[in-house]
């Protein structure tokens, strides 16, 4: 169809529909879940923009929404316990820099916070923690990498090595994450999303999913090490690092069938290692 | 002791059998508990309807190399234990238990 042919040459390579400051809002897509951020402050947008590329999407569709009211430099307080509650149909959200509501029925809530790109950060995470609970999955403290199409997750509290193991990932491996990895449940399957929230490393993981090969609970230690994991012990472990906001019946017990069906589903192994970067051998 | 005693399930828990063991967890607040074998025996006999000494005897003794008096001795202390970290209900009254109601959360 010589028509169509001519056409094509003649346009530009269509590029993606950036969203634009001045609409003042935005469509963050974590994990298929697309959220739309709307403010009054379109150097806010910018700055969200900025903070979630790679997670930006081009899409206008959102299932969630929410809009933002900027509070005053310094109004916040030092308040660092988040308290996240159900009351009368809606989910609040609070620490010291931010209050966030969000109704599931209509899927729109709304956050008020300073102008600091992390107080969203913490009510993203929040929000995506009650969304997985609903369908298996969960965030959970762990770097994670795709390599040779399987997810590899590292879990760990703070200085149990999760950056360390993100550092040390061969040159074909794919970053997910060196801080929250974002776990989902299809089917009987397990896999693992690249995620904009980072810790030390200080940068957005890849936006990519691959299924999970294995959980590994991080311990450092004078040689490198894999041993099974299994049970309750198992549970014990993972549970111990799932993000887990909210105080709520139902939710505690989402969060517990998740990690019970997810050890029962995906290998747990203790790695205990040396870091350098032959710890990588031995994910196989 | 010749009062039955009654023990039933809280509503406020979450648990799983995992081989031999049974984990449960507060959903009041997210302690983890472990139960081994014979506490998981107990753990799924306690239906609120049958006497803890009925438990004892017909399921505990039955699959165990232990006698009634010792073996309700211990399960008297197991369910104190998990009645004070509200996992289990006692009563000297058998214990109805309610339908667990979905809430709308998302």
């Amino acid at each position: 169809m010589p028509g169509v042919m001519a056409a094509a040459q003649r346009s530009e390579p269509p590029s993606p529909k950036q969203p634009e400051a001045a609409a003042a809002n935005v469509v963050v897509e974590i994990g298929g879940l697309p959220i739309r951020l709307r403010c009054d402050d379109p150097a806010f947008i910018r700055l969200i923009i900025e903070r979630y590329a790679g997670y930006v999407s081009s899409s206008n569709d959102a299932g969630f929404e929410f809009d933002i009211e900027l509070a005053p430099p310094g109004t916040e307080s030092r308040d660092e316990d988040v308290r996240v509650t159900w009351d009368s149909g809606r989910w609040l959200m609070e620490r010291g820099d931010f209050r966030a509501e969000w109704n599931p029925s209509t899927s729109r809530g709304r956050i008020q916070q300073t102008t600091n790109p992390y107080s969203l950060d913490s009510v993203l995470r929040i929000v995506h923690t009650l969304l997985l609970a609903r369908k298996g999955g969960f965030l959970v403290h762990a770097s994670s990498a795709i390599r040779n199409g399987r997810a590899f997750l590292f879990s760990g509290v703070s200085g149990a090595g999760k950056t360390t193991m993100a550092r040390l990932a061969p040159l074909d491996a794919a970053l997910l994450t060196d801080e929250i990895s974002y776990v989902t449940r299809q089917d009987d399957r397990y896999f693992a999303v690249g995620t904009p929230f980072f810790g030390e490393l200080a940068r957005a993981g890849e936006n990519l999913r691959a299924p999970i090969e294995a959980l590994y609970l991080l311990a450092k230690g004078s040689e490198n090490k894999i041993e099974p994991v299994a049970g309750a012990d198992a549970v014990r472990g993972l549970l111990g690092n799932i993000l887990f906001f909210a105080r709520d019946t139902e939710f505690v017990k989402l969060v517990f069938n998740a990690a019970c069906d997810f050890v029962s589903r995906v290998p747990v192994r203790r790695l205990t290692f040396v870091p350098d970067s032959r710890v990588w051998e031995l994910m196989v | 002791m010749n009062e039955k005693r009654y023990v039933a399930r809280s509503t406020a828990i979450a648990s799983r059998v995992l081989g031999d063991e049974t984990m449960v967890m507060s959903a009041t607040n997210s302690t983890l508990f472990t139960l081994d074998e014979v506490a998981t025996v107990i753990w799924e006999a306690a239906d609120g309807a049958t006497p803890l000494e009925e438990i004892v005897t017909k399921k505990v003794c039955a699959q165990y190399d232990i006698t009634p008096e010792v073996a309700l001795k211990d399960a008297e202390v197991l369910v104190e234990q998990l009645a004070e970290h509200g996992l289990l209900l006692l009563s000297d009254k058998p214990i109805a238990q309610p339908a667990s109601l979905p809430k709308g959360t998302p």
